[in-house]
């Protein structure tokens, strides 16, 4: 069944209030659950279903996407036949989309042999049984399968995220519209579709010509009325990292046993990049409580409620609470930080103080390793 | 195919028998070790990082974990066009078949490997030591030298000494004699068994040795001290660092509690040379409410909610609230439910303890065989 399927990525994502962490990478490379990255969930989704064409589609800053997903091998995706394919250009983006553009990418949806085309974003995180997905569709007979998730707290989560009216009885999709964070229950699509290669090659075409529409989402609900659209209603544990706030809250969330269960010790796990760290030693005095920790740390000090990336020391006498903190940070001693989120490669001199909240949390940015 | 100047061949047939019931399904070489890795990736890594792109591994005794652990050698970079990583069982010809009767006769099996390399010198390794050494710096003074041999050594107290293959050196390093386990040893320098030899010289000397029908096919036995005999130039090359040969559950235990403190003496955290082993995905640790851990190593998959002291979780392991570990070792994916103790302990991989179990006193090292499920109240002498 999943030869039939090859899966498209768009990354281009709305990163207008997650602009801190994305300075110097794309939504789909921020590091979160410790020792993840966005997209790892959506793209090990994809291969637990089987799917092993992967093509990623990404505009710019894309250094630290490829240095991430490189040939693919964490996901099982360096293959002789299809594989992982990576673009450091938008396909979606259709108003811009002429000439060679068209043609390279039309070249790859061509020469997939694939019948059908997984579309999806990479910022949902959540576990989806894609194969689910694939078997709801090719029972539909729709011509496009949407996923969605119901949510009682869509003003507060899922803001700025397409709605969707859903005929519940026979699980068509009759609307869509954008959450802005009014109304609590919500009907969240999540960026995730099934349609045919076939459909999706003459809807570019089309609008190659007639220039309607100027990206994909808004070219395929264009056509909510002229097609046939299946709804798919995911009710597992499902965030969006599309800002500053979504990501400090997905990241606590994996502090609860039943998300991290749901998420990690399923039968479909996530893969991720190996980066061959050492085991994390805690030391004499340590303090560590209800807290994600990667491997490669040293920690000295105390760590509450907290998320901790790779090679991360804490030293004696600092406090981290409420925190996240991200790969190759130093927290040094006599520090306390709370409700903050340190970007990669940070040094955190003594006796600093950082404060947020889970709304707003204090981001100090990535560091680049050349400065001094 | 093209010349290498160094190819690798890593001993790894040794059953290991003292450190039963490890090596109960594996080789001694494939040992669970360190909280991630296993006992050979420290010879591997050292050749990954000494940049060696061609080693052999020559097995013998139940070799299917080793197999599996190191695959096509990818996370040693040894997934190569040219050369890479081996596995060399021994094997039949049409004048039949010989397991590998000793060291010696091992790598004399293997000359037909060795020689589609056409390599200059042969670097030898044990499969069961824990050290970080870059093997570059021994093939310079083997080179300089012009040596026949270059012998790794180190210094050892001299009550230990008779313990050891000792050598005897003169004021330049050449090796002037060599003594296996001497009752009285003259030197401390003891052989780590990591030899690198002018590769056409050994040839010579093992196809003479494989002739003999009296010998043990030795090197420490036959080969060096055959070289000594006939005066070839035979070099001490003296490693200054940690080094262990893990032969028993006690120097086993003693290892890895050596890698319990920051400034470990194996230096893990020394990204310049770091240990890579084959890992299985799994997430972050998850450290409970009610955790209280000081002075261990923990690692990936691991949910803790118990007391851990100066102990090490190997990946997956879950400790639950009231339970107690201490000095010991808990291996992949075993289960500590609340008000077990754990004291000085080796729990091996997939083992289940239910509530309300004591395994060790604290004196002697309890070992725990690996997949054991122990009832709750079992509180029988472990």
């Amino acid at each position: 069944m999943s030869k039939e399927y090859m899966a498209i990525f768009n990354l281009d994502e709305d990163e207008s209030d997650i602009k801190a962490l994305t300075a110097k990478r794309t939504i789909a490379s921020i590091p979160i659950g410790s020792r993840f990255r966005v997209i790892d969930f959506m793209l090990s989704n994809v291969v637990n279903a089987g799917v092993t064409n992967v093509g990623i589609f990404t505009e710019t800053n894309s250094r630290s996407l490829v240095d991430h997903v490189g040939d693919g091998k964490a996901w099982d995706l360096n293959r002789k036949n299809d594989g992982l394919f990576l673009f450091t250009h938008r396909l979606l983006d259709i108003a811009n989309f002429e000439s060679k553009m068209l043609q390279n990418n039309m070249e790859y949806l061509f020469r997939s042999r694939s019948e059908f085309v997984i579309l999806t974003s990479s910022y949902f995180v959540c576990n989806l049984d894609v194969r689910e997905v694939m078997k709801s569709h090719e029972a539909s007979g729709a011509d496009v399968t949407v996923v969605y998730t119901h949510t009682d707290r869509a003003d507060r989560d899922f803001i700025n995220c397409f709605t969707l009216e859903v005929d519940t009885e026979h699980m068509n999709v009759t609307g869509v519209g954008k959450n802005i964070g009014f109304i609590p229950k919500a009907d969240i699509c999540m960026e995730f579709f099934i349609l045919k290669k076939s459909l999706l090659i003459s809807l570019i075409q089309e609008n190659a010509r007639n220039r309607r529409y100027n990206d994909f989402y808004e070219l395929v609900f264009g056509k909510l009325n002229a097609l046939n659209f299946n709804a798919f209603k995911f009710d597992g544990y499902v965030a969006c990292i599309n800002s500053k706030s979504s990501y400090f809250k997905a990241n606590m969330d994996m502090l609860s046993m039943d998300v991290s269960n749901e998420l990690f010790r399923s039968q479909r796990p996530v893969y991720t990049k190996i980066k061959d760290e050492p085991p994390t030693i805690y030391v004499d005095g340590c303090e560590v409580s209800n807290s994600l920790v990667a491997d490669g740390n040293i920690i000295r000090g105390k760590v509450k409620n907290s998320i901790i990336g790779r090679f991360v020391v804490v030293e004696e006498g600092a406090v981290v609470e409420n925190s996240i903190i991200l790969q190759n940070v130093r927290i040094s001693a006599g520090a306390h930080l709370y409700g903050a989120i340190i970007d990669k490669n940070v040094v955190i001199s003594e006796n600093a103080e950082y404060k947020g909240d889970e709304y707003f949390p204090t981001v100090v940015e990535k560091r680049n390793m050349y400065l001094p | 195919m093209a010349k290498k100047n160094m190819i690798a061949l890593i001993l790894a047939g040794g059953q290991g028998s003292r450190l039963s019931p490890m090596t109960k399904v594996m080789a001694k070489p494939a040992v669970h070790f360190g909280g991630k890795y296993r006992i050979i990736d420290f010879a591997l890594s050292n050749c990954s990082n000494s940049g060696i792109d061609t080693v052999g591994i020559l097995t013998q005794f139940k070799p299917q974990a080793l197999n599996a652990h190191i695959g096509i050698g990818t996370p040693w970079d040894l997934d190569r066009v040219h050369g890479g990583v081996a596995m060399l069982p021994p094997y039949m010809s049409e004048q039949g078949g010989d397991w590998y009767k000793g060291t010696a006769n091992a790598v004399f099996q293997n000359l037909s490997f060795c020689d589609q390399y056409d390599p200059e010198y042969l670097l030898i390794l044990s499969g069961d030591h824990i050290y970080k050494m870059d093997y570059r710096e021994m093939l310079k003074q083997h080179v300089a030298n012009d040596a026949a041999a270059t012998i790794a050594v180190i210094n050892v107290p001299l009550e230990e000494a008779s313990r050891f293959g000792i050598m005897n050196t003169d004021g330049n390093g050449h090796i002037l004699e060599f003594e296996e386990k001497p009752a009285h040893p003259k030197s401390t320098l003891a052989s780590m068994g990591i030899y690198i030899f002018t590769y056409k010289k050994l040839k010579e000397y093992l196809i003479k040795d494989a002739e003999d029908p009296d010998s043990s096919y030795d090197f420490g036995k036959n080969i060096i001290p055959a070289m000594l005999a006939n005066n070839e130039t035979m070099v001490a090359h003296e490693f200054k660092g940690y080094w262990k040969d893990v032969g028993t559950i006690q120097s086993f235990w003693e290892a890895n509690m050596d890698l319990l403190s920051t400034d470990n003496e194996v230096k893990l955290f020394d990204t310049s040379w770091k240990l890579f082993t084959q890992v299985k995905i799994r997430p972050s640790q998850y450290i409970g409410t009610n955790a209280v851990i000081s002075d261990s190593i923990i690692t990936e998959g691991c949910i803790v909610d118990g007391e851990v002291r100066h102990s090490i979780l190997f990946p997956g392991c879950r400790v639950d609230k009231n339970a107690r570990i201490v000095d010991s070792i808990i291996m992949e994916d075993c289960v500590i439910e609340g008000n077990v103790i754990v004291n000085k302990a080796i729990i091996l991989e997939g083992s289940v303890v239910k509530a309300s179990n004591v395994i060790g006193n604290g004196e002697k090292i309890a070992v725990i065989e690996a997949g054991t499920v122990l009832e709750p109240n079992f509180s029988g002498k472990i």
